[in-house]
Parts: structure tokens; sequence; C-alpha cells
């Protein structure tokens, strides 16, 4: 059992210039063979081998990354937590996310600087009010937390925007989530992965996945760049190059990518303590730890996995933030950088079985892929443990689009693209 | 930002063209007489391919025409144009990992 963090252990270690921590997971050389197999160590992944061992007693288990832990969409996103999801299917499993946040850092004594500081969704036109308040309604119904706020209550909520009329991004009104909010990008994938080393989870980094050994329509053993590695199940955990992987087990799969962007700016005081997002102006901002602004865009449109974008976007995106907050006109944008979004039709997630046996999927999630973290290893870990899924994500199967079972959360859920 | 030749009136900016997604997926004669499986994979299944995709843009804002790109979706080069209805051109396969 590793040490645990604490005011006492920080102090101990502050007196030896803190450079006798200890490391935070070990760095093992694969087994030959393991229970479970998860392709993908960024926060899906890590949550999901953490839940594995946790909640099912499932130990004998590999996480292999390509790259570093965290380094893909984990690391990319702008960090927003919310659940406020039109559909019941949606809602349920981004609220049971959510509760599993805010318990979260106590749990994996990690912090992971989660802060639920409010989600605003503005309201731009007569039509988005009214879906606003269908969404707020729907979500009510569904024990999640979400408010209204008129125009006066949204500058009381969040004072620098502008609100004067006559501009080109009216705000009619907003819809409020409290217990929405942010949380650390990094500490999310690191934190599961020390939780998951502690209970025996072996996490191989630098290990790119080259094939799969299927025999008979059952999967059995991962090709990896560090040698084959059997498996009783392999579980895919790659959002961003799903599709890819699906290609070699001999799958298709229902999903484009797209590249998806985020910019910060310098660092300034505090100035905005909610995240604001607009759903029509493809816009999302929130102030980090640091003093940047976390600023995210839209997708661009054409199918990319060069993890940059386009200049229009970010442009269209820069021009509606300025429009409704002018205070930040001057302020510098020090990086901008690109994801990787698996997208599915109906904007919903897949964790689900495949047609390959003992191989499942967890993928698709779109651009909701960082505030579901937890509850997809949850229900994940369920559906690989049980072979079967959870009720929360039984709607999310790989075959709803054959069977016409979509969950339409495209402009219905408070995303932005 | 891409620069997308297009056919008939050379490179343009990518903002005057809009994107057609994947090319070369052929409507089936008799939808009716489809499985639900064979149906979906028509309606949303994709190739969604890490290397040389062949995709559809039109020229929304020059010509307004359709054509076909072969495009490495990873470095984002348009390694050839061609019209709607021919065959893509013979290129080197690229695979990433």
């Amino acid at each position: 059992m590793k040490s645990r963090y604490s005011i006492f252990s920080l102090l101990r270690n502050a007196l030896s210039y803190h450079e006798n921590w200890p490391e935070a997971w070990r760095s093992p050389e694969p087994k030959p063979s393991y229970d479970v197999v998860i392709i993908g160590g960024g926060g899906h992944g890590l949550a999901t081998a953490y839940y594995l061992a946790k909640e099912h007693g499932i130990t004998n288990v590999a996480v292999i990354e390509r790259g570093w832990l965290g380094g893909g969409n984990t690391g990319r996103n702008t960090t927003i937590v919310r659940s406020n999801y039109l559909w019941d299917e949606s809602a349920h499993l981004y609220e049971h996310s959510l509760k599993l946040w805010e318990g979260l850092t106590r749990e994996l004594n990690y912090n992971v600087m989660f802060s639920q500081r409010g989600v605003m969704n503005l309201a731009h036109s007569q039509h988005d009010l009214r879906e606003l308040g269908r969404r707020i309604a729907a979500n009510r119904l569904n024990g999640v937390d979400s408010e209204f706020l008129t125009p006066r209550q949204v500058k009381q909520f969040c004072p620098i925007i502008d609100l004067r009329e006559g501009g080109r991004y009216p705000v009619l009104g907003a819809s409020l989530q409290r217990r929405g909010g942010t949380a650390r990008h990094d500490a999310i994938a690191w934190g599961y992965a020390r939780a998951a080393d502690a209970l025996g989870v072996d996490i191989i980094q630098e290990c790119p996945v080259e094939g799969f050994r299927i025999e008979k329509g059952r999967v059995r053993a991962v090709e990896t760049a560090k040698g084959t590695i059997e498996a009783g199940k392999v579980a895919l955990a790659v959002a961003g190059h799903s599709s890819v992987l699906a290609e070699l087990a001999g799958f298709r799969l229902p999903i484009v990518c797209h590249p998806l962007q985020a910019l910060v700016s310098e660092p300034v005081k505090p100035v905005i303590d909610c995240v604001v997002m607009s759903n029509a102006v493809h816009a999302y901002i929130s102030q980090s730890d640091k003093g940047d602004l976390v600023i995210g865009a839209g997708v661009d449109r054409y199918i990319g996995y060069s993890q940059s974008g386009g200049l229009p976007v970010t442009e269209e995106t820069l021009a509606a933030i300025c429009e409704l907050f002018p205070l930040f006109r001057r302020m510098r944008m020090m990086r901008c950088w690109g994801g990787t979004v698996d997208t599915c039709p109906d904007a919903s997630p897949i964790v689900s079985k495949t047609p390959v046996e003992g191989m499942y999927i967890n993928g698709g999630w779109g651009t909701g892929g960082f505030k579901s973290t937890p509850g997809s290893g949850w229900v994940y870990a369920h559906t690989i443990a049980h072979d079967e899924p959870h009720p929360l994500n039984a709607a999310f199967k790989l075959d709803r689009f054959t069977t016409g079972y979509l969950i339409d959360e495209h402009g219905a859920a408070a995303v932005a693209h | 930002m891409l620069l997308i030749p297009c056919p008939y009136c050379g490179p343009r900016e990518e903002t005057e063209f809009s994107y057609g997604g994947e090319a070369h997926i052929e409507r089936p004669k008799q939808p009716e007489a489809l499985s639900d499986e064979a149906w979906a994979d028509y309606l949303f299944m994709t190739s969604n391919t890490k290397g040389v995709f062949l995709e559809r843009w039109v020229h929304s804002h020059g010509c307004r025409r359709w054509f076909n790109a072969a495009r490495d979706t990873l470095t984002n080069e348009v390694l050839a144009v061609y019209e709607m209805g021919d065959k893509p051109p013979k290129l080197e396969k690229r695979t990433y990992v």
C-alpha cells in the first residue's frame, strides 16, 4: 500500500526538499497474460481499471498506453463538468458521473481540484430560450439541478458579461447548473492511475497496439510494441482512435473524428468565477486556478487526426467571446491546440460489447468525454466484469444504430456543437 | 487552415468550401431488400480513416461544384482531387499507429 497524501506527508517531505516523494505508480514490464487488458491510458481507461479492481475485485489488469498517461484528450479538453443533458439516458449517466466527481478527491486521496463553480448556458434567441426551458424541465424531472436565470440574474451571477442592448449576441436568459464546474484534467488521470496501481493494476506506457489475435470470433491476445499480451478480455478506451483499433479488430463504427480546438490566454487576476457556455455561438469560457482564461471552440468540420485545427474556427469563437466579454478584447492568447473527438451520429457515446467476443468498446463521447470520466469508467468496468451493461449504459449499445434507438443529444444537450 | 485545390478554380482557402464527408458511398439499389444491419452499415458506419481518406467537398463560395479529394487526415496534405464519378487515383497507402 502506498503512503497516503496528507498535510503531514506534505510537511514531512518539505523537510527533505521534496526529493523523497515515492513514485505515484510503478512502471512494470507487461506480464505474458492478464484477465483484462485495457487499451488507452487516459482518464476513461484508468478509471475503468480502478473500478474493475475496486468494485469487481478484478486486479489482474493491465492498462496499455501508446504515449504517456493522459496525453490524449484527457489533457486537451477545457475541463468542464456538468450533467444537464436532455434525454433520460444521458442525464442519468452524466449525473452518476457528477456524483462520483463530488467524492473523488477523497476517494482517490488525490486532489482533482473539482470546483463546483456553476455552469451557465446562455440563450441568445427566442428559440434558444424555449430549448433551454425544455431542457431545464427535463433536467429537474431527472433529479439534475438546473435553474433558469433572467438576464438580470445572469448579470448578477457573472458581472463581467456585457448585456447592453444592441449586441450581436443578446442574452435573453440562461440555464444554470450550480453543481457543475471544472476540475484539473491531469489530476484525474494521475489520481486514477495511482489508485489503480495501488490495487495491483499494471500501467504500461509507450506501448502502442499493433494488432489483435482473434480466434473463432473471440479475442485472445493483443499484439503490442512490447510483445504479445494474452488477454481474457480486451477493453478499448481510445477515444480519438476508436475506428483505427476497431479496423484492426475487423469491425466498423459509426464514429467520425474531428479536431476540436481550445486555447488559453495569458494569466490574469481572478475575473470570472463561473463557467459560461454559449451553445449557439460555439464558445465557452472559464478561468483556471493559474489565472488563464480557458476557452473552447467548435469542431472543425472535416475528419481529422491532426490534433490541431484551422484558425477560422478559433476566430469565430474569439469573436463571440469578445462580443460577450468586451473587457477581454485586448487579452493575448498564449497557446491553442486541438484534440481529436470521436463523434457519433446522435452525439451520444458507445459503451458496449462489440461483434468480437471478449472485446468491449468505450468511445464516441464527442465533446462529453472529460465530464463523464468517473461515470464512464464505472459503468464500463461493470460491463466488462459482468459481460453485460449496467442499466445506466444499457441504452448506449453499439447496435442502437441497427435498432434505431438513438439518443439524439445533438443540439439538445447544451453542447456547443 | 487547409489550402484546397479546387479542380475547377485552383487552390483556395478552406473557408470557401463545405465538407461532404466520406466519398464513394453508394446508396443501395434496393433499400427495402436490405437487412437492418446492412442498412445501418450504409447509413451510419464510416471508415473514419487515419491516413489517406477519400472525401467530398463543395466549393460553396466559388464555382459551387462538388468534387472528390484524397487527403491525409493526420498531416492534412491534399494528395489529389478528382471529379465526381471518377475512380479514385492510385495512391500509396499510409498507415499510422
